[in-house]
């Protein structure tokens, strides 16, 4: 049992590795042929998605609600911003977005610590004030953090053996955009190849199992704070590695990008997508990227001023959020699976019930193949509850 | 069994998705243009593109959002009459809302996207500072901003292609701090500041004059808009000259809790901050007649002027604003902001006359360094343009406002960045001169 | 000791406007269970309807009244029709809900109203009041804000207190199936809880307004900072909402006044955070320990 458990999961790791490889080709293969513009573009879309990546393992998987990820992006940000004031600063990017990291991974457990004792409206409130109070901290500490305008982020210049293996493969030459879009891109893979493994993993399980049923979970020898933190820490990790994107990408580190809009916008990203599921989240960030040009011009046209046809992207989000929670709280990636799924067991068996497909709590993980989580929850139980009622 | 952040299928499908739409959207866009590989981004035989960002959005709109309306007409103006070098300016004005992080996504976006030749006006010192290193870096020509920090001109080596328009807050600090030494010298003053650039240079400016006579520095945080507690801080010091750098808004809000507490100092409005038109119209209706109408809400205040505005409507310089005004613009009435953004669009026009007739961006910043100081136009003293220097106007007057006016207290005053630079009376004439008859300058 | 003064009149009066606003959250939790991150956004949808009236020539009190009106249908309108659908299912759903709301009204007044900054005027004087020689931070339209406020909070606990309705909305609170037995119309009642927490809530946003700028963000910070007020009386309380909201209205003015007006919303949080760790029923919980 054992045996065929971990060979499984290498199995599991497997394949993440070989889809990780397969989404490099078709980033390699996209970037190469769109243009700087798209570029600066591609890569606001690949700090939004991990961002939403790191949330939405944190509220799909373990039931915990933040709004206070525009902060954590914020320290995220400023510390990679600290690291790059000049072209004199000789520290690699991969290193940067590391300490970024692991700073906001600090933050984030003590946040964690603090709202692993929270549910529900306390935590969105509790988090939503950290939210607006961090940007505060910008504009207090002017001298170190640079008040209003923020801190300059200035990129060192591309190695040269970067250029030359670019040039070797793709034949062109690496313009600084498309450069700052391979690394945001990069990153998103690493990241999502991590949250993939340990959401898969038996901390995913614990996360879930916290999720779906606490008096269980304790009773199961989980320990609930710790499980909670752990979640908390992931999710802000990944937060601060999108923070670290947006600072290359948007080349400034100032309090304005950091906004509750912002905070508010990554939970949009994860209800469009379907909480819970990484393809959801990269879906959303693909959506608040790319349809805010669309909107606006169908707003345009219709006669409506720029200014107000600038605001109708944000209206769509938010219909496209309420209509989600109301008709299909599984998003839009668990919807299009729950409906595969039925037809596949209509298929199979065309008397036998369907899967429920709403109705549970919130996560996709529940809601269209329950059998998978329970299975393993319950597998994981005898094993544990032993030690737990000893301790 | 295994899946549980299920999705390595739909996620590689998504991402192949997402990035093929993308990509699609994007056909061919990254191509060279052939047929224009010598000339820069931005100029064809016939046309030049420019583009510009401002708050049309937010807490900093109330005014500013006018002054592209104001180029914009200007620039229908001399495209009505052949454009310059028979080409046509178009301007594309994008809305940043004061924001730094907005001004850099949408400033990429008329780099790489509407590939403009240069910015020209775009406002704001947080927002234009966050791109100041972006532009110089790919080459882009940042021209006049709109704002009085001193970073658009001081720093040439670094920034060659940034250039600054309207003068600085530091030399309006230092003589405004002159100023008051010479008539207020008992006075107890107390500053009230913008916590950014805008009160950082000013500041500098006025503590060369006043330092001893400063009882009281209060700093506001520009989109705060309780700003009870610096006032009220103003008043404990009892300071009974209130020198003032903020933004328009924040004129408002001040005089609010001013009247609130029963503050009654003597206040002296920067430039920047001091648009009668604006603060009255912000602070008439508040209070249903508490606060007196439009023209005289801001009587007695003193300020400094650079151009002449729609308080002198015999002003030669006016009458064609007001011209250009009736004849392009897009409705409402001429306002002072306006005509910042027409005198900023006719000196941007001298310097593509001076630019000739194969536009480079290279081309561009010369002529305005080898000729700019020499330019006549509405601004009351020359600009400092020069190899070494890229500041703007070199000085103001000090007027008093009444009943919406301003009345001269001083003749024009102009002086230099630095302790060493003396304040002079100016002797250019520019304050005097008017127009060419066509209303388009000629090099 | 004027600034002192001053600073603590000024907290006062601001004071009074996040309690209306943490008695409006109040209203909702105590009917749904629910608490609605939308109630700013709601408050300044309903301020502009009382500009759009007051701007077409009518007086200042009819458009006072329009505000409050439009208050009582708006809150009553969502929580049919979007609120109702999710009432009893998972807590992260009805605040996922309101959050969506919050953005849908935001945007929705943005495109109708327009993104700018507008004056809007205010009933009485805004000169303070002289006492002995000295002017302090105290106008009538402050005096208004207090008073309002208190009538408000005197009314509602009258209307929970000593009337038939009040008894049937504390019931269908208390518990729902219980009071269905009696042959209370809980849905009705539910549906009246929201309509006064929006009109409670309009009131705050037009005391906000009063004399000042409005734009479609102009209650953002008052999401956070009525809810630490609310929290603060311990959501249960409508009168801890209204000791909740002083205090952190003076709170907030002396850190303002003294520290940085940057620092106010860190302030808040910590605020919180003190009364989340020490003591989660807030300040005035009726039970005795309280699950946050």
């Amino acid at each position: 049992m054992r045996a065929r458990i971990s060979s499984l999961r290498d199995h599991v790791l497997a394949r993440h590795l070989a889809a990780a490889l397969l989404g490099l080709v078709v980033v390699v293969m996209v970037l190469e042929s769109v243009s700087d513009y798209r570029n600066t573009q591609l890569a606001s879309m690949a700090y939004l998605g991990i961002a939403a990546g790191g949330l939405t393992v944190l509220t799909g998987l373990n039931g915990q609600l933040s709004l206070g990820h525009g902060a954590l992006m914020a320290i995220g940000a400023y510390t990679s911003a600290l690291l790059l004031p000049d072209n004199e600063s000789s520290l690699p990017l991969s290193v940067v977005v590391l300490v970024a990291v692991v700073v906001t991974l600090a933050v984030g457990a003590a946040v964690g610590l603090a709202a692993a004792r929270l549910h529900g409206p306390y935590l969105a409130g509790a988090t939503l004030a950290l939210a607006v109070a961090v940007p505060g901290i910008a504009l207090y500490f002017k001298e170190t953090l640079g008040g209003e305008q923020g801190l300059r982020v200035v990129m060192p210049d591309i190695p040269v053996w970067v250029l030359d293996a670019v040039f070797f493969v793709t034949g062109q030459d690496l313009t600084r955009s498309r450069f700052t879009a391979y690394v945001a891109w990069l990153t998103l893979i690493v990241v999502f190849v991590l949250l993939a493994n340990l959401g898969a993993g038996r901390t995913g399980r614990r996360w879930r199992a916290v999720r779906d049923d606490e008096v269980a979970a304790e009773l199961a020898g989980i320990d609930l704070g710790r499980a909670r933190v752990s979640a908390f820490m992931v999710s802000a990790a990944a937060a601060g590695a999108a923070g670290a994107i947006l600072a290359f990408t948007v080349k400034l580190a100032a309090p304005s990008a950091f906004t509750l809009t912002l905070s508010l916008t990554l939970l949009a990203a994860i209800v469009l997508g379907g909480l819970g599921s990484l393809a959801g989240a990269l879906i959303g960030a693909a959506l608040l990227t790319f349809l805010p040009s669309v909107v606006t011009d169908i707003g345009t046209d219709a006669g409506l001023s720029d200014i107000q046809a600038a605001e109708l992207a944000p209206l769509v989000y938010g219909l496209v959020m309420v209509a989600v929670i109301l008709l299909a709280p599984a998003g839009i990636v668990g919807s299009l699976r729950g409906a595969l799924l039925r037809a596949r067991a209509r298929r199979r068996t065309p008397a036998s019930a369907e899967p429920p497909a709403t109705g549970t709590t919130s996560g996709t993980g529940t809601t269209t193949d329950p059998h998978a989580d329970t299975t393993e929850t319950a597998g994981t139980t005898p094993a544990t509850t032993s030690k737990g009622t000893a301790s | 069994m295994t899946r549980h952040i299920r999705g390595t299928g739909p996620l590689v499908a998504t991402l192949a998705a997402a990035l093929a739409l993308t990509a699609c959207g994007a056909g061919g866009r990254d191509s060279s243009d052939g047929e224009a590989a010598a000339a820069d981004p931005g100029v064809t035989e016939d046309t030049v593109t420019i583009g510009g960002t401002f708050p049309l959005t937010g807490v900093a709109a109330p005014g500013y959002s006018e002054i592209p309306t104001g180029a914009q007409a200007y620039f229908d103006f001399v495209n009505e009459q052949g454009g310059v070098h028979g080409r046509q300016i178009d301007y594309i004005v994008k809305d940043d809302g004061y924001n730094p992080t907005n001004t850099s996504t949408v400033t990429n976006e008329l780099v790489l996207k509407e590939e403009v030749f240069a910015t020209v006006g775009s406002l704001g010192t947080p927002t234009q500072a966050s791109v100041a290193d972006y532009l110089n870096d790919e080459g882009v020509p940042q021209l006049m901003v709109s704002s009085g920090s001193l970073q658009w001109g001081d720093d040439v080596e670094n920034r060659p292609m940034t250039f600054g328009w309207q003068p600085d807050y530091e030399i309006e600090g230092k003589i405004i701090g002159q100023w008051v030494a010479e008539n207020m010298p008992d006075a107890k003053v107390g500053l009230f500041l913008q916590d950014d650039d805008l009160g950082e240079d000013a500041e500098k400016g006025v503590r060369q004059f006043v330092d001893d006579q400063i009882v009281a520095v209060e700093r506001y945080t520009s989109g705060n808009t309780d700003v009870a507690p610096q006032i009220s801080g103003l008043q404990a010091a009892k300071a009974d000259l209130v020198l003032a750098f903020n933004t328009p808004s924040y004129t408002a809000l001040s005089q609010l809790v001013a009247l609130k507490t029963g503050y009654k100092p003597k206040w002296f409005y920067a430039n920047i901050g001091s648009d009668p038109a604006l603060v009255g119209s912000l602070l008439e209706r508040f209070s249903e007649g508490a606060v007196a109408g439009s023209s005289s809400a801001l009587d007695g205040v003193l300020t400094t002027e650079y151009i002449p505005g729609i308080d002198s409507p015999e002003d030669p310089w006016v009458q064609l604003w007001q011209k250009v005004w009736d004849e392009h613009g897009e409705g409402g009435e001429l306002t002072n902001y306006r005509i910042y953004g027409m005198s900023q669009a006719y000196a941007f026009v001298q310097a593509l006359e001076a630019a000739g007739e194969d536009l480079t961006r290279e081309g561009l910043v010369e002529a305005i360094e080898e000729q700019g100081a020499d330019w006549e136009g509405p601004q009351l003293a020359p600009f400092r343009y020069s190899a070494d220097s890229h500041m703007g106007i070199a000085g103001v007057r000090v007027v008093e406002l009444k009943g919406g006016k301003g009345e001269d207290l001083t003749d024009v005053l102009v002086t230099d960045i630095g302790e060493d630079a003396e304040i002079t009376t100016d002797d250019s004439g520019q304050a005097d001169d008017a127009p060419p008859e066509s209303g388009v300058p000629t090099s | 000791m004027q600034q002192f003064l001053n600073t603590a009149l000024t907290g006062l009066t601001l004071g009074m406007v996040y309690a209306a606003f943490a008695l409006a959250l109040v209203l909702i939790w105590r009917s749904t269970r629910i608490v609605n991150f939308a109630q700013a956004p709601m408050a300044m949808v309903t301020t502009f309807v009382a500009l759009v009236v007051i701007d077409a020539g009518h007086s200042y009190w009819l458009g006072f009244v329009a505000a409050l009106l439009s208050g009582l249908v708006l809150g009553a309108f969502l929580e049919r029709v979007v609120i109702r659908p999710v009432e009893g299912k998972a807590e992260i759903n009805a605040v996922i809900l309101t959050l969506g709301l919050f953005i849908v009204l935001h945007a929705l007044a943005a495109v109708v109203f327009g993104n700018r900054y507008r004056s809007f005027p205010a009933p009485f004087g805004l000169e303070g009041i002289t006492v002995g020689g000295t002017t302090i931070a105290l106008n009538g339209f402050g005096i208004f804000t207090i008073v309002s406020v208190l009538v408000v909070m005197g009314l509602l606990v009258a209307l929970f207190r000593f009337t038939d309705v009040g008894l049937r909305m504390r019931a269908s609170a208390f518990n729902q199936e219980v009071a269905r037995l009696l042959g209370v119309k809980v849905g009705a009642m539910l549906t009246l809880g929201w309509a006064l927490a929006s009109l409670v809530g309009s009131l705050a946003g037009l005391l906000i307004a009063g004399g000042g700028l409005v734009h479609p963000s102009y209650m953002d910070s008052v999401v956070v900072f009525g809810f630490v007020a609310a929290v603060l009386g311990g959501l249960d309380s409508p009168l801890g909402a209204v000791v909740g909201g002083l205090i952190l209205g003076v709170s907030l003015s002396f850190v303002s006044g003294y520290v940085g007006s940057q620092l106010v919303a860190l302030a808040a949080l910590v605020i919180l955070m003190l009364v989340l760790t020490l003591k989660p029923g807030g300040l005035f919980a009726q039970a005795a320990e309280r699950r946050v």
